[in-house]
This record gives C-alpha cells, sequence and structure tokens, in this order.
C-alpha cells in the first residue's frame, strides 16, 4: 500500500465514528463512508496536493451528505429512521440517560449546525478546518458552532437560547 | 485567537475557550473574565459536557473493526480485453467520441505534444480572459449571480457537461455570474468572483477531449496576471487573478476540492 493509501486507510476509524454521529443509524452511516472512500480512492490523485487527509476526506464526506440530505428531505419515506442510539453501558462519569437526552438532542439540530458541531467536539478539527471541509466562510463556521450548543443546551437543560452572540463586555 | 490578549471578550473567544484553541495569553484573560460571569461560565461548562457527552457515545465506533464493505485500497484496474470492449462499446455508442478514440489510437499524430502542451495553452488563454474581461466595469459577466439556475442550466448545456460555479465564500470571493467564450475546441466558460476589496478572479473551464491525463496543480504567470491551471476527468482549468501566488493556491485548492463532486 502506499503512503497515501495508509492515511486514508487511517481516516477511516475516525470517518466512520463522524458518519455514525451525523446520521444515527449504522447501516446508513456506513453507506456513507463506503462512497465516501470510493470517491477518495478513485480520486486519491488529489491527495498529493493537499496537506491533511481528514479535511479532504470530510468534505467528499460533506458533499456527499448534503446530496443525500436533500434527497431525503424531498422523500422523507427514505430517511434513516429516527433509532435511539444506546449509551454504551458502564461509560464511567457520564450518565447514561444524560447520554439518550443529548442523541435526541442532537437529531432535533439542523444538519449544517450538527455537521459544525461534530467537526469540532467530537472530530476536534479547528475552525479554519471545519471551514475548508465545509466550503464556507469561518464566520459561518462560528455562527452555526454558536447557534448549535445553544439550541443543544436548551433542549438538554430547559435553558432559554442566549441572544449575545456579539462582544458580551 | 487575537495578537491583543485583552481585547474585549467575544463569543468566539468562548467557542476558542471551551474548544482549546485559544493562544496562553488569551485564555489566562478569558479565564479571570469567566471567574467573574457566573452565567457565561455555566455556557461553556456545558458545552465541554456536549463535547464529552458526544465523545462517550461515539467513540466506541473508532475501536470497532471496519466492515468488510468498506473499500480499504483503490479498485483493480479492469482487464484488459474488457476495457477494449468497453471502447468498443463506446465508438458504437456516440459518434462524439470517435474522435476521441481515433487520436488516442495514432500517437504518431503528435497527441502526446499536444497533450503536454494542453496546460500551458490553457493557462494562456485563462489569463488573456481573464485580462479582457475583468477591467469591464458594466459588463464583466453575461448572465449574473443572481440568476444562478440560468447560468448553470446554460453554460452546462453549451459545454455539454454539468457545471457549477463552485463557491468561495470559504476564501472571501463571491460569484458575481459567467460568459461563454469560444475556445480551441469549442465553448469555454468564464466565472467570475470578487472580494470584499474588489478583486477580481476568474475561472475558465475548458472541455479537454485530446489529453485524457489528470496533472498536478501548474503555475505559470502571464504579466500581471498569475494562472493556477490543471486538467481533471477531461475538463481544463484555469483560475487567473492579481494575486499573491500563495493566496491564489489557497484558492485554487478550494475550487478543487469542489469540483471533484
Amino acid at each position: 500500500m502506499t503512503d497515501d493509501g495508509a492515511r486514508i486507510v487511517a481516516c477511516i476509524p475516525r470517518l466512520r465514528r463522524y458518519a455514525r454521529a451525523l446520521i444515527g443509524t449504522p447501516g446508513e452511516a456506513d453507506d456513507l463512508v463506503q462512497d465516501t472512500l470510493e470517491r477518495a480512492w478513485a480520486k486519491l490523485h488529489q491527495l498529493r496536493r493537499r496537506g491533511d487527509p481528514r479535511v479532504w476526506l470530510f468534505s467528499i464526506m460533506h458533499n456527499l451528505f448534503v446530496d443525500r440530505f436533500r434527497t431525503w428531505r424531498a422523500r422523507p419515506d427514505e430517511a434513516p429512521g429516527e433509532q435511539a442510539e444506546a449509551a454504551p453501558a458502564g461509560t464511567p462519569g457520564v450518565d447514561r440517560l444524560v447520554l439518550r437526552d443529548l442523541a435526541s438532542a442532537m437529531k432535533q439540530l439542523p444538519a449544517p449546525q450538527r455537521e459544525v458541531l461534530l467537526l469540532v467536539a467530537l472530530e476536534q478539527l479547528t475552525y479554519d478546518e471545519v471551514a475548508l471541509s465545509l466550503g464556507i466562510p469561518v464566520g459561518t463556521v462560528m455562527s452555526r458552532l454558536s447557534r448549535g450548543r445553544e439550541a443543544l443546551r436548551a433542549l438538554m437543560e430547559g435553558a432559554p437560547p442566549s441572544a449575545s452572540l456579539r462582544v458580551i463586555e | 485567537m487575537t495578537g491583543n490578549g485583552n481585547a474585549p471578550v467575544t463569543e468566539a473567544d468562548l467557542h476558542a475557550y471551551a474548544d482549546g484553541l485559544l493562544a496562553e495569553g488569551r485564555r489566562g484573560f478569558i479565564e479571570s473574565y469567566l471567574a467573574t460571569r457566573p452565567d457565561e461560565s455555566d455556557r461553556v461548562r456545558a458545552w465541554r459536557r456536549q463535547a464529552e457527552g458526544l465523545r462517550a457515545l461515539y467513540d466506541g465506533v473508532l475501536s470497532e473493526p471496519i466492515p468488510a464493505a468498506l473499500p480499504l485500497a483503490p479498485p483493480p484496474r479492469r482487464p484488459f480485453p474488457l476495457r477494449l470492449a468497453a471502447a468498443a462499446a463506446l465508438l458504437l455508442a456516440g459518434g462524439g467520441l470517435g474522435w476521441t478514440l481515433r487520436a488516442a489510437l495514432q500517437p504518431s499524430r503528435s497527441a502526446g505534444s499536444a497533450a503536454a502542451d494542453a496546460p500551458q495553452e490553457l493557462a494562456r488563454r485563462a489569463a488573456l480572459a481573464h485580462a479582457v474581461y475583468t477591467p469591464e466595469v458594466r459588463h464583466p459577466v453575461e448572465v449574473g449571480a443572481d440568476q444562478e439556475a440560468h447560468l448553470v442550466g446554460w453554460l452546462s448545456k453549451r459545454l455539454g457537461t454539468e457545471l457549477r460555479p463552485p463557491r468561495l465564500g470559504a476564501v472571501g470571493f463571491e460569484l458575481m455570474g459567467g460568459r461563454l467564450l469560444p475556445g480551441k475546441r469549442g465553448p469555454v466558460a468564464q466565472f467570475m468572483y470578487r472580494n470584499s476589496a474588489g478583486e477580481r478572479l476568474t475561472l475558465y473551464v475548458a472541455t479537454e477531449p485530446a489529453t485524457g491525463t489528470n496533472t498536478a496543480f501548474r503555475f505559470s504567470q502571464e504579466g500581471s496576471v498569475g494562472v493556477f491551471s490543471w486538467i481533471d476527468d477531461g475538463m481544463g482549468y484555469g483560475l487567473s487573478g492579481e494575486l499573491p501566488r500563495p493566496e491564489l493556491l489557497r484558492v485554487a485548492e478550494v475550487v478543487y476540492a469542489q469540483l471533484e463532486r
């Protein structure tokens, strides 16, 4: 296997984690990963011009996800079911009910906010990397992140979403 | 995130603090700010708990075995006889493709050198088109970005392939519109972009049937205009602008990432 190939394979677990969190249904999530990898292998020469394979792979996945998401919105029957994610048993220090609430609150966020939140909080990309992966300005990344986090907080704690998106001092 | 550690606190600072993305000096300042703001520090703590919760929910996927359906390497090339059969089928199916195949089968007729020249020729034409149309004040484009659906349909139809202007908002450029130009082998599309400083970029898109190979980014300087050109999937692209080379490269990478669809 080439070095580039090895770099892509090394990213697969993270692509699967992100897709699972984004879509929820394991089968649908792996279908998205499969399409992403097939496209990546077909376009392998592109990787040589780009530094970080993660950003490249997430951008391919984003494009494919947007296409599917559009189809799901037009034909809701084909959308993956609202399957509640079972919290892993025995996760130390985290309440399983809280995790179940979090998983269902995530599903209520608009997909663009969910993407940003997951790339930042779960995949720990920098804001610039998220902007490149999703093809949006950094300012849009920040506003989606802010809205997504406040909406989650409101859903989980019953707190009103904060209105202060500007300078607060 | 700024050079001045004591600048007013923004919402973005709080997120960057929660995500561990702040520079050292700024971090201390935000910490002392949060120490006196229980509401804000509650929010930051809640965001961190969200992140911990997401990792608790999904980190298990990282250690699952990779399903067998996921391809771990590029697909093997098809065996030769099958590819030949496919080529023959294409030849029979489409008269338009016939001449491509003929060119490919007659290497003696300098097809090789034509392929080598293609990116350079492309860059020159792209730079020329850039120089001609970017100074236009009243009619820089034929169809404006406000009629994007029409623009996409029209240019796609004329070039005979689906063509979508990339979105360059991530690097600060907005689509102004596009126009159709005569090219060496038929119509060529030009998309024009501008940033808030009024600087203009153009993306020149031509069909490149004769080469069939993909090339790396190539930079050339045509007078004051810099051009990154490349060929990918039978299309030639030339991104032109009077920008410093690293900036132009950054835009080219964004264009490239979107065209891989």
